[in-house]
C-alpha cells in the first residue's frame, strides 16, 4: 500500500461528525456534495486549502457523535489520505476502515505535529514522519487484510473480489 | 474468568461458551436497524454486494425519521429509496409517516427488542435497548449493509465500567440527569469501546423510560452499549409490548470491569449540559447568572417518551412560555402521541403556547423545524449539544430533562421546577 504524504491539518479534541459534515447536508449521500462542506463547521477554510493527498491530525476521539458514514466519506472524497488521532470513536473507526479510509491512532504523533507540517505514513510499518521537524513516531502498522480494504475502497468491494 | 452482561450476550450469540475483552468474535443479529439518513447509503452498498436479498426480511426494521415528513426533495428521495427497497424486499417492519416514530421509541414500543437481543443500528443511538437488557450499538451504513445481507456482524467483545446506582432520585430528577451526571463525571470519551453495565438497588426507582434515556446516552460517552439487569418492571414492559421470547443474561460474580462507580440517586440534582459538549455538565444550583433561552425543544429518542410528556405537562400546566419563546413539543410516537392527546397533555402544550409536532428528530440534529438562527440560545432534552449542532456554528445547546426544559420555558432563562 502506497505511503501517504501531504501536508497536516491539526485539530483537537472531540472533532465530532457534526461538525465535520453538518446534518443540513446529509439530505444528500453523494460524496463530492458532501466533500464540498467538509470540516465546515470547524474550519470554514478546510475545503478551500485542501489539496489531493494532504492528512488530518487530531487528538482524542475523533469522529464521536453521530453514525454517518458520510463523515469519513467527505475526508475520503475531499482527497484527505490518512487522518491520525490520539484516538478514534469507536464507530467512526469501522466506518473509516470500512469505506476505505485510513486511519492510525498514534498518542505520541498527535501530540508532535502541528498544523501545516508536512507528514508522510507508511502504512506497511506504521511509521509516520515529520519530515518539516525531523521527528518520527510509530503508529499500529495496518494488518494485511486492512490494507486489502483500503485498496479494495471499501469492505464491499473486499468482499466481492474474494 | 466470569463475564459481563454484554459478553454472556456476545458469546451465547456467537456460538461460544465464553468470551473476554479484545476478543474478536462473529455474532448472529436478531435485528438490524436503519433510518432514512444511513439506510440509502447501505442499499447503494448492499446493492454492490452479490447477495440475493435480505438475511430475514422480520429481521430487519426500516424507520424513516430524520427528516420526515419529507423536509425537500432530497430527503424526499432518501425516503423513496428506503420505502421502495423495504417493498421490493418485503420488509415487514418498514414503518411509514402515520405509523412511525422516532426509531428509538418506535422499537421498542412496537416489541421488536427484548432481552438478550443483539441489535445492530445505523444511528448511533442504538444503543438505547440495553434499558431492557439487549445488547444494542450503533454501527455505520457499511456495517449495516453487511449485517441486512447476512444476518452477522463482527464485533470486538468490549471491557465494562460498573455503576452501581443506589437511593431514590428527588423530585424532579429523572434519567437525564443520572447520565448527563455520569457523562460530566467520566467525560465523553470516558467509556470510549467499552460497555456501560448499570446495576444496584436504585435502578428500582428509575422507571422504563428513565432506563431508555440513560442507555440512549451511553454513546455520548463514547460506550459501545448501555446495558441494565432486567427485573420485573422490564419483564412486565416486555410482556405488554412483545410476543418475541426474551433470554434474561445475567454477570458474573466475578466479572471484570475496568472501573466501579457508586452513585447515590438521592443526591443528585437537575443537572445541564452547557456549549458545547455534553460533559460541560453543571447543576441547576451551580448557575449563578441569568442564561436567556430563545427556543426550547422537549422530544427526541433520548426524551420523547410519555413520561417525558408528563413531566413537561405537569410543568406547564396552568404557565404560559415567556414572551419570545419558541417551545417546540415532540412526542417520540404514533402511540405517544395519542396518549398525550388522551391524557389531555397536548391541550396542556398548546394553552401554555408550545407547538406541538408530528414525530421526527428535525431538531435534534439540525434538520428542520426549529433551526438556531447566530447567537440563539436552546434548552433541548435531546442528546447533543456540539458546535452547530441545530443550527448556526455560533448558537448554543443546553441539554436538560423535560422538567428544566419546561421550566425554562416559562421563566425564558435556565430554570428548574421547585
Amino acid at each position: 500500500m502506497k505511503a501517504a504524504k501531504g501536508i497536516v491539518f491539526k485539530y483537537g479534541d472531540n472533532v465530532d461528525t457534526d461538525v465535520i459534515i453538518p446534518a443540513r447536508y446529509l439530505n444528500s449521500s453523494d460524496p463530492a456534495e458532501l466533500a464540498a462542506h467538509c470540516m465546515e463547521d470547524i474550519d470554514k477554510n478546510f475545503i478551500h486549502n485542501v489539496k489531493h493527498g494532504d492528512i488530518i491530525v487530531a487528538d482524542k476521539n475523533f469522529g464521536c457523535g453521530s453514525s454517518r458514514e458520510h463523515a469519513p466519506i467527505a475526508i475520503k472524497a475531499v482527497g484527505i489520505s490518512c487522518v491520525i488521532a490520539e484516538t478514534f470513536a469507536r464507530i467512526f473507526y469501522r466506518n473509516a476502515i470500512n469505506i476505505g479510509l485510513p486511519i492510525i491512532e498514534c498518542p505520541e504523533a498527535s501530540k508532535g505535529i502541528e498544523n501545516g507540517d508536512e507528514v508522510e505514513v507508511d502504512f506497511d510499518s506504521g511509521i509516520i514522519k515529520n519530515l518539516t521537524k525531523g521527528t518520527q513516531f510509530k503508529g499500529q502498522a495496518f494488518p494485511a487484510f486492512m490494507q486489502k480494504i483500503i485498496a479494495a475502497e471499501g469492505l464491499v468491494n473486499y468482499i466481492n473480489q474474494k | 474468568m466470569g463475564m459481563t452482561m454484554t459478553q454472556k450476550i456476545l458469546a451465547a450469540h456467537a456460538g461460544l461458551d465464553s468470551v473476554e475483552a479484545g476478543q474478536l468474535i462473529e455474532a448472529d443479529l436478531d435485528l438490524v436497524l436503519g433510518n432514512d439518513i444511513t439506510s440509502p447509503v447501505a442499499i447503494k452498498e448492499m446493492e454492490k454486494m452479490k447477495v440475493e436479498g435480505v438475511f430475514d426480511k422480520d429481521k430487519i426494521a426500516l424507520v424513516p425519521d430524520h427528516f420526515v415528513p419529507n423536509k425537500d426533495i432530497k430527503s424526499a428521495e432518501h425516503c423513496k429509496c428506503v420505502r421502495e427497497f423495504a417493498y421490493r424486499n418485503e420488509i415487514t417492519n418498514y414503518f411509514e409517516v402515520g405509523e412511525m416514530g422516532i426509531e428509538h421509541a418506535l422499537l421498542p414500543e412496537k416489541g421488536l427488542t427484548v432481552a438478550g437481543d443483539v441489535v445492530i443500528g445505523a444511528d448511533s443511538h442504538t444503543c438505547t435497548y440495553g434499558a431492557l437488557g439487549a445488547f444494542s450499538t450503533g454501527v455505520g451504513s457499511t456495517d449495516m449493509a453487511a449485517g441486512m445481507a447476512t444476518g452477522k456482524a463482527w464485533f470486538k467483545v468490549p471491557a465494562a465500567i460498573r455503576f452501581h446506582l443506589i437511593g431514590k432520585p428527588s423530585k424532579w430528577v429523572s434519567g437525564k440527569d443520572v447520565i448527563l451526571h455520569i457523562i460530566g463525571m467520566i467525560g465523553v470519551d470516558g467509556a470510549l469501546y467499552k460497555s456501560m453495565e448499570f446495576v444496584g438497588d436504585g435502578i428500582q426507582n428509575l422507571t422504563m423510560d428513565d432506563r431508555f434515556t440513560i442507555a440512549n446516552m451511553a454513546i455520548e460517552a463514547g460506550g459501545k452499549n448501555g446495558i441494565f439487569p432486567v427485573d420485573d418492571l422490564a419483564i412486565a414492559y416486555m410482556k405488554e409490548h412483545s410476543k418475541k421470547a426474551y433470554t434474561i443474561y445475567e454477570a458474573d460474580e466475578d466479572a471484570v470491569y475496568d472501573e466501579e462507580y457508586t452513585i447515590d440517586l438521592s443526591t443528585l440534582r437537575p443537572t445541564i449540559a452547557f456549549p458545547h459538549l455534553p460533559e460541560n455538565t453543571k447543576t441547576i444550583d451551580e448557575i449563578t447568572e441569568d442564561i436567556k433561552i430563545d427556543q426550547v425543544v422537549i422530544g427526541s429518542c433520548t426524551n420523547g417518551r410519555i413520561d417525558d410528556m408528563r413531566i413537561a405537562a405537569k410543568v406547564l400546566k396552568g404557565n404560559h412560555v415567556a414572551k419570545g419563546m419558541r417551545c417546540i413539543v415532540i412526542p417520540a410516537t404514533q402511540a405517544i402521541y395519542m396518549q398525550a392527546m388522551e391524557e389531555g397533555l397536548l391541550k396542556i402544550f398548546i394553552e401554555a403556547g408550545a407547538i406541538v409536532s408530528t414525530p421526527t428528530c428535525g431538531p435534534c440534529l439540525g434538520g428542520y423545524m426549529g433551526i438556531l438562527a447566530e447567537g440563539e440560545r436552546c434548552v433541548s432534552t435531546t442528546n447533543r449539544n456540539f458546535v452547530g449542532r441545530m443550527g448556526h456554528v455560533n448558537s448554543e445547546i443546553y441539554l436538560a430533562s423535560p422538567a428544566v426544559a419546561a421550566a425554562s420555558a416559562i421563566a425564558g432563562k435556565i430554570s428548574a421546577p421547585c
